[in-house]
């Protein structure tokens, strides 16, 4: 397995290996899909429109709906303005959604196409809305994609009345459903009426019940959108990649926001807790307590297989970072951080962690790759790999224990439904990480040293 | 809300027919804003070059495109593993602005400098902007293999240029231009196997029987497939063409340059094995390998009915449907369905051509729709309408049944066992027992059994 990669580090820097990312497009996809009734719709060849929805498909192993502007050698001349004319009418008469989000590619950014005035030129159904983000995949990552696609639905939609909703808006980053389905959990916990945006809860983890609903429940819906401007508060979780979407909220509609790492691990998820407390009237409930004192006891029972063990992580910004935080919190050394993302506040925010928990000899890395990775890990090795489906294969190639964790996952069921964030998150990783180093002292105990209790 | 009351887009009415396949219009682009289960230019050459496993493949774009298609193939080496990577040149803006020759050039440069043993062979994939930005990639490609010494081989391929079937020749040139230095070899007998690509090992069971009745396969295009291997290509006596869509064009032209025949085959289900297997004997005109052949076919065929017997009485009743890429592969899956007593209800493909579907509907009952690219909202109404037990198709539909209450076979990449040959038939038959029969069906509403 990678019988290639050469221990030897070298510098490179035009030849891409083994990425840590992907493109903008597919983050628009993913944020279209938690907005109701949306179809997002991939601006450019058919091919993009078809990959998105695969990986979406093997990740949440639902089904991922979007349509393509179809581009042909003709559109690539002249421009995608009659594309979008017959895909918004073609969207609206045979799937019906209430609103199609449009998000541009490498294509039909290069060839100059000006989506705003194609939009406003439309002829649109009663009632029907277009809105459109530019995602060039040749800029940022998927990361990018994700809050540029959240900052077209603001852009188009949101508004103040005057009047307060009296919500809070909370943006949760890219997460998982079954994230979500805690953050709003914990919210409700603290009596936090709270708009959620975007909400893939109920879309990519729809319950089967015998029908396709090309629509399932879930989803923020246009109303709750429309209504962000008039929320008290913002929270907006994901450093990264909540940065820009709050920061045009408060812009256009003055919402004071706070910008948390994502809640993973004990002290990002009492932050979360902390914004939630400031937003309502009541006190932290000794339920939401108890669950913290749980998983405290948790840490504390396990930490002496975890303290000073040599974690690789590696994923999303803000969800790597997350997790170094936990795994400092574990005891743990985060040898190395890195993301495919280029961002070097990643770098910069996960230095901060290693010299707040003292650990050293840690690197971090913004717009690095796997391959990169790997030769570190075969220089000095570590006893845990934490990180997206892609580390299996330097997980093997070395021997290492692997955790799962972030975006893809693509070779694993269920991780989508369960939560890695809040208490009840940072249980079931600490679960995970510990099992997969037992596991191992496990599998190369001798027979003298194997033992019943540990 | 459900879509299955919704119609057809009028557009896409001559796509569907249930007349037996008269008049399906296919070959054909996709309508602007159909939610379609295709992909694109680039993805056809990369499905069909991807398993040549000691190649460095480049993806020369903006990371979107390497990234979706880093090892997702499941065609197997028992070789080399370069092929596992994914190597892009990742364009940035600048590149964008500038141009992207030179960064391509660099990062081949870099590949030859670091890479051991050095590179032999390359594949530069130019996707969609690329030509947009005006980026001489076959002057890249040409420097590279002057200064290098390795095959560095251009495959422009903009996703925006055709359909997937564009791709698939665009790939065959590509191992038009690998071959051509190797033509003018002598003949010898044996065979090379075009169109498998290998998924869960079905290229080595494929070879295997040919081996087994004394033909040897000189070259798998491309399944397993090294620079070695597919260097010793046009000296096959025959040319046997497993995926039509993909290699009907490659054997065409190896024929007409390379003076290799070439025959039609489908290891897909145990007759079309069997029928495949003497056809392939036949043309090479030995009787040794014929009689060989027959022998070998019927034993194989009298080991594996009885055990495929044994799943009709539990697949009695149950019904079909098909939505796979090529039309030849759909063809061989009714016929597979009909062995195990299976009806099949709906047909689609996402690139089959004018003849495969005159093909398909002459196997068709009267009532089996027949649908040409697809969409989800079709396939759900149909095969709602037809009350199909079982989709066989791809990871895009998977979540489409079983959202719908259908049990599921992977017929594309995703499949994990061999479906080709006397074995692949047997796990075919295993495949559609275990979904259709899983007691998960007790607890769905409305679901199959």
């Amino acid at each position: 397995m990678l019988d290639l990669t050469p221990r030897e580090v070298k510098e490179r820097s035009a030849l891409r290996i083994n990425p840590c990312k992907t493109c903008q497009p597919v983050g628009a996809m993913y944020a279209a899909l938690g907005v109701h009734g949306c179809m997002p719709h991939s601006h450019g060849s058919q091919g993009c429109c078809s990959y998105h929805r695969t990986v979406l498909s093997r990740h949440f192993k639902e089904p991922a709906i979007a349509s393509s502007s179809s581009f042909t050698e003709g559109a690539s001349v002249f421009g995608g303005r009659s594309n979008i004319n017959t895909a918004a009418k073609n969207v609206f008469d045979m799937y019906g959604p209430d609103i199609i989000a449009v998000h541009t590619t490498c294509l039909s950014e290069t060839i100059g196409d000006d989506l705003n005035s194609y939009i406003m030129d439309l002829d649109l159904p009663e009632g029907k809305i277009v809105v459109h983000a530019n995602t060039p995949s040749y800029v940022g990552s998927h990361v990018n994609g994700f809050f540029n696609m959240m900052m077209g639905f603001m852009n188009y939609l949101t508004q103040r009345t005057g009047t307060p909703n009296g919500k809070t808006a909370v943006f949760p980053g890219w997460l998982n459903p079954g994230d979500i389905r805690e953050l709003r959990r914990l919210a409700g916990l603290m009596d936090v009426p709270a708009t959620f945006f975007p909400d893939q809860s109920g879309v990519m983890d729809a319950p089967m019940t015998g029908r396709y609903d090309m629509y399932p429940q879930g989803g923020t819906t246009i109303e709750e959108i429309r209504g962000l401007g008039d929320c008290a508060g913002l929270i907006a979780l994901g450093e990264i990649i909540g940065a820009e979407p709050a920061e045009l909220l408060r812009k256009k509609w003055k919402v004071p926001f706070v910008l948390l790492p994502a809640p993973i691990g004990v002290s990002n998820t009492d932050q979360y807790v902390s914004a939630l407390r400031r937003a309502s009237k009541t006190e932290v409930p000794a339920e939401l307590e108890a669950e913290r004192g749980r998983l405290v006891d948790l840490l504390l029972d396990s930490h002496q297989h975890t303290y000073m063990k040599k974690a690789a992580i590696f994923g999303d910004p803000d969800v790597a970072l997350g997790l170094t935080s936990l795994a400092l919190e574990m005891g743990m050394v985060p040898k190395y951080v890195i993301t495919g993302t280029p961002k070097e506040e990643f770098t910069r925010r996960a230095n901060a962690l290693f010299s707040k928990y003292g650990a050293e000899g840690c690197t971090a890395k913004a717009n690095a790759d796997l391959f990169e990775l790997h030769q570190w890990i075969k220089n000095e090795p570590v006893d845990v790999m934490i990180g997206t489906t892609y580390g299996k294969q330097i997980a093997k190639a070395e021997d290492v224990p692997f955790v799962r964790a972030g975006f893809p996952v693509l070779d694993r069921y269920g991780g989508t439904l369960l939560p890695i964030v809040g208490y009840s998150g940072a249980i079931r990783l600490t679960e995970q990480i510990t099992g997969a180093l037992l596991d191992r002292f496990d599998r190369d105990a001798s027979d003298e040293d194997f033992e019943i209790v540990l | 809300m459900g879509t299955s009351a919704l119609s057809v887009l009028e557009e896409r009415k001559s796509s569907i027919s249930n007349e037996r396949g008269r008049g399906v219009c296919c070959e054909r682009e996709s309508v602007s804003g159909a939610v379609s289960q295709r992909a694109c230019v680039y993805c056809g050459a990369r499905v069909v070059l991807n398993p040549i496993t000691d190649a460095y493949h480049i993806v020369h774009g903006p990371i979107g495109c390497a990234s979706y298609t880093w090892d997702i193939r499941g065609s197997l080496s028992s070789d080399a593993d370069v092929y596992r990577n994914s190597f892009s040149t990742d364009l940035r803006e600048t590149d964008i602005v500038f141009g992207g020759a030179r960064k391509l050039a660099a990062a081949i440069d870099e590949l030859m400098e670091k890479a051991r043993p050095a590179p032999r062979l390359i594949f530069v994939y130019a996707t969609c902007i690329v030509g947009v930005i005006g980026d001489d990639v076959e002057a890249v490609c040409r420097e590279a293999e002057r200064k290098h010494g390795a095959r560095c081989i251009p495959v422009k391929a903009p996703g925006f240029s055709g359909t997937k079937t564009q791709g698939y020749k665009l790939a065959c040139d590509a191992i038009m231009a690998l071959l051509g230095p190797h033509r003018g070899q002598p003949k010898r007998f044996g065979v090379n196997i075009l169109g498998d690509y290998n998924l869960a090992g079905e290229m080595w069971i494929i070879k295997g029987y040919l081996e087994q009745i004394g033909i040897p396969a000189i070259s798998g295009i491309t399944g397993d497939s090294t620079y070695e291997s597919l260097a010793r290509a046009p000296s096959a006596a025959l040319n046997v063409v497993q995926c039509a869509g993909s290699s009907t064009y490659l054997a065409e032209r190896m024929r007409d340059e390379m003076g290799v025949p070439w025959v039609n085959v489908s290891f897909f289900g145990v007759e079309d094995t069997v029928a495949s297997i003497l056809r392939v004997a036949d043309a090479l005109g030995s009787p040794a390998a014929s009689a060989g052949a027959r022998e070998f076919t019927a034993r194989r065929r009298a080991e594996v009915l009885p055990l495929l017997e044994r799943y009709k009485p539990r697949l009695a009743g149950k019904r079909a449907a098909i939505f796979v890429g090529g039309g030849f592969k759909a063809i061989s899956l009714m016929r597979q369905f009909k062995e195990l007593g299976v009806k099949t209800v709906v047909v689609g493909t996402q690139t089959g051509r004018k003849e495969e579907y005159e093909t398909i509907g002459s196997l068709a009952d009267s009532g089996t729709v027949i649908l040409d690219d697809a969409n989800p909202a079709e396939l759900e109404r149909f095969m709602l309408e037809t009350r199909a037990d079982i989709l066989v198709g791809g990871v895009k539909e998977r979540p489409l049944a079983y959202k719908l209450g259908l049990a599921f076979c992977d017929h594309n990449h995703e499949r994990r066992r061999p479906l080709a040959g006397f074995e692949g038939a047997l796990c075919f038959a295993e495949e559609i027992h275990k979904s259709v029969r899983s007691p998960v069906w007790r607890h769905v509403k409305g679901g199959a059994s």
